[in-house]
């Protein structure tokens, strides 16, 4: 029993896998994106707590500029994909600049923020 | 006619010009606009002097003038002390020449014609005669300047006390005349003057009938004078009675003039009493001005209370059982002191009596009773006062450095993860334009964002909101303009793409 469930495990990771290998790879590059700032997310909580949250605002920011850019990111890569019927006329390159607009705004709001 | 029309004008200034104040001085005044109030007169006083002396100088006949507006004149230049100014000095000491000389009378066929009276001035060098003393009162009669006065006798017309103005204790004396001090002597005052505040009322008569035209000398002439004496203090008792029925239950007599002092305790129930008796020298009953029984508490909390009187005996009852709040429930030991004083008493004293300890009960702890402050020492009042070290908020805990620095490396690891992740995806750079303007525009866009960004990073470290804002909207407008072009170049290639 225990083997089948491992062995069905590796069977749907692999699975998953070679499902997400077909992706094209601007996609696979927004999700790296994201990857990376979640884990800078991730890497600024473990210090806080750690350290202690004394300059909440700054910690604030920094956590919240990482969450920021990867939800804009994750709504770039729905606008972009080709699968989605429902952005199929907005032009990438589009979305693209609302990305790169909103990620300047997100971020003067950060750094006005961090003190 | 000219002179008969200025001796007229001289008459009418001196009824309709002249002031008069309340202690009988005639001065003139400015009317103009800013002058000061005393250096106006003065100089104006004088100007009129001057003038209707050197009138008097030319003119034959009599000028009218009063004696007592004269005598006026005098007392204001007299009563003016030393005038700070040099020019106001000058004129007093001129006006005060002139009125003093006689060269104003002329002898005319053994008549003697006076233009201007010569004021004399009558003056005590003391008004204050102690009766133990046994003083003489004296009285100087002068001119202005302090020259002899003519032959005369001055007369106590009478003397009345200020609080007995109708009756007069004397009447009608004469004063010797003292040929070696120059003083009018009263020898002895009569035994009916008691210690106390009279107005004594002089009179000059000159020796020489005709003097009177010539010699201003003022009628009567009321002057306050202080008679003080030694005042006997005796019958001295204090006692602490018993309540209600008034039952002595400690008393003791005290001898005033020494220096013993009594030891009493009381409590509250009990009642404390002191009595002496005040006498004058002749024997009668004197009112002092200040009669007051002082009580200070060890811890210098003081209560003062007036000694009432009935005819000579001074009487005061302290009952402990309506005090208790006004000594705010303090027990222990108290002083007591005596003052008895007045201007007229030539042995005023403040004296201790002794100590009374007084027990008191315990102050209600609902309605405690709030001690006044005491009275601060002066000096230490205005003092520097103690020096306040200021805490400042202990700033927070930090952590030390090098962790901090580790954690910002670790920050840095997802990115050197995202950058060789986008290496193993095969990233490249084949769809930068080629041709020359879309290239530009790509370049620009790129840079437009490193400039904002490096803006960011700027206005982190030391801009301010404004500037950031002012610039990012410059650089935002920059950064439009451009992406648009790139952008929308990059789509129609992309839709030539997929179109052909």
């Amino acid at each position: 029993m225990a083997r089948s469930t491992s062995k069905d495990a590796q069977d749907l990771f692999r699975a998953l896998w070679s499902a997400y290998s077909a992706t094209p790879t601007n996609l696979k590059i927004i999700d790296l994106y994201v990857m990376y700032a979640v884990f800078t997310a991730l890497i600024q909580v473990v210090y806080m707590a750690l350290v202690g949250s004394f300059p909440f605002n700054s910690f604030l920011s920094g956590v919240l500029s990482c969450v920021g850019t990867a939800v804009l990111a994750v709504c770039l890569r729905i606008q972009v994909n080709k699968e989605n019927k429902e952005f199929k006329d907005l032009a990438p390159e589009r979305a693209f600049a609302d990305f790169v607009l909103c990620n300047l705004v997100l971020h003067l709001v950060i750094m006005n923020f961090l003190g | 006619m000219a002179l008969l029309s200025i001796t007229f004008f001289v008459t009418i200034v001196f009824d309709e010009c002249i002031n008069t104040s309340d202690d009988g001085t005639f001065y003139f005044d400015e009317k103009l606009v800013g002058g000061h109030e005393h250096q106006g007169s003065i100089s104006t006083t004088s100007s009129v002097v001057r003038g209707v002396f050197a009138f008097a100088a030319v003119t034959s006949g009599k000028i009218n003038l009063p004696g007592d507006k004269i005598l006026g004149l005098a007392k204001f230049f007299l009563g003016i002390g030393i005038p700070g100014d040099a020019k106001d000095l000058f004129n007093q000491i001129e006006s005060l020449a002139l009125l003093e000389s006689n060269r104003q009378v002329v002898f005319q066929e053994q008549h003697i014609v006076v233009k201007i009276s010569i004021p004399l001035i009558l003056s005590l060098p003391a008004s204050v005669y102690s009766l133990s003393n046994k003083d003489q009162l004296k009285v100087r009669v002068n001119t202005v300047l302090g020259s002899a006065a003519p032959p005369l006798t001055v007369k106590l017309v009478r003397a009345f006390s200020t609080v007995a103005k109708d009756s007069a204790v004397i009447q009608n004396k004469d004063l010797k005349y003292d040929q070696n001090s120059g003083h009018h002597v009263l020898d002895v005052l009569p035994d009916k003057v008691d210690v106390g505040i009279y107005v004594f009322v002089f009179e000059m008569v000159l020796h020489d009938a005709d003097g009177e035209k010539v010699y201003a000398t003022g009628g009567q002439i009321h002057v306050p004078i202080y008679v003080t004496g030694i005042v006997k203090v005796s019958n001295a008792e204090i006692a602490v009675l018993d309540n209600d029925l008034g039952s002595i239950e400690t008393q003791k007599t005290l001898d005033l003039a020494g220096n013993d002092i009594v030891s009493l305790s009381a409590n509250h129930l009990q009642k404390f009493r002191f009595s002496f008796q005040l006498t004058t020298p002749r024997g009668h009953a004197f009112m002092p001005h200040q009669a007051f029984l002082k009580l200070k508490h060890e811890t210098k909390y003081e209560h003062i209370f007036v000694v009432g009187n009935a005819g000579k005996k001074f009487e005061i009852v302290l009952d402990f059982l309506g005090l208790v709040e006004k000594f705010y429930y303090l027990s222990g030991r108290y002083d007591i002191e005596l003052t008895v004083g007045d201007a007229v008493m030539e042995n005023s004293f403040l004296r201790p009596l002794g100590h009374l300890e007084l027990d008191l009960p315990e102050a209600p702890t609902s309605k405690a009773p709030r001690l006044p402050p005491l009275a601060v020492d002066p000096y230490t009042r205005y003092g520097p006062k103690a020096e306040i070290t200021h805490l400042f908020r202990t700033p927070e805990k930090r952590p030390p450095t090098q962790l901090s620095l580790i954690f910002l490396s670790l920050t840095l690891l997802p990115l050197i993860g995202f950058l060789v992740g986008l290496l193993r995806l095969g990233v490249n750079l084949r769809n930068f334009p080629s041709s020359a303007a879309p290239a530009t525009y790509a370049i620009l866009f790129h840079l437009g964002i490193a400039a904002v960004l490096v803006l960011y990073v700027l206005f982190w470290l030391k801009l301010d909101l404004f500037t950031t804002l002012k610039t990012t909207a410059l650089l935002g407008v920059f950064l439009l303009f451009v992406g648009h072009r790139i952008l929308s170049h990059l789509a129609t290639a992309s839709a030539k793409l997929k179109s052909a």
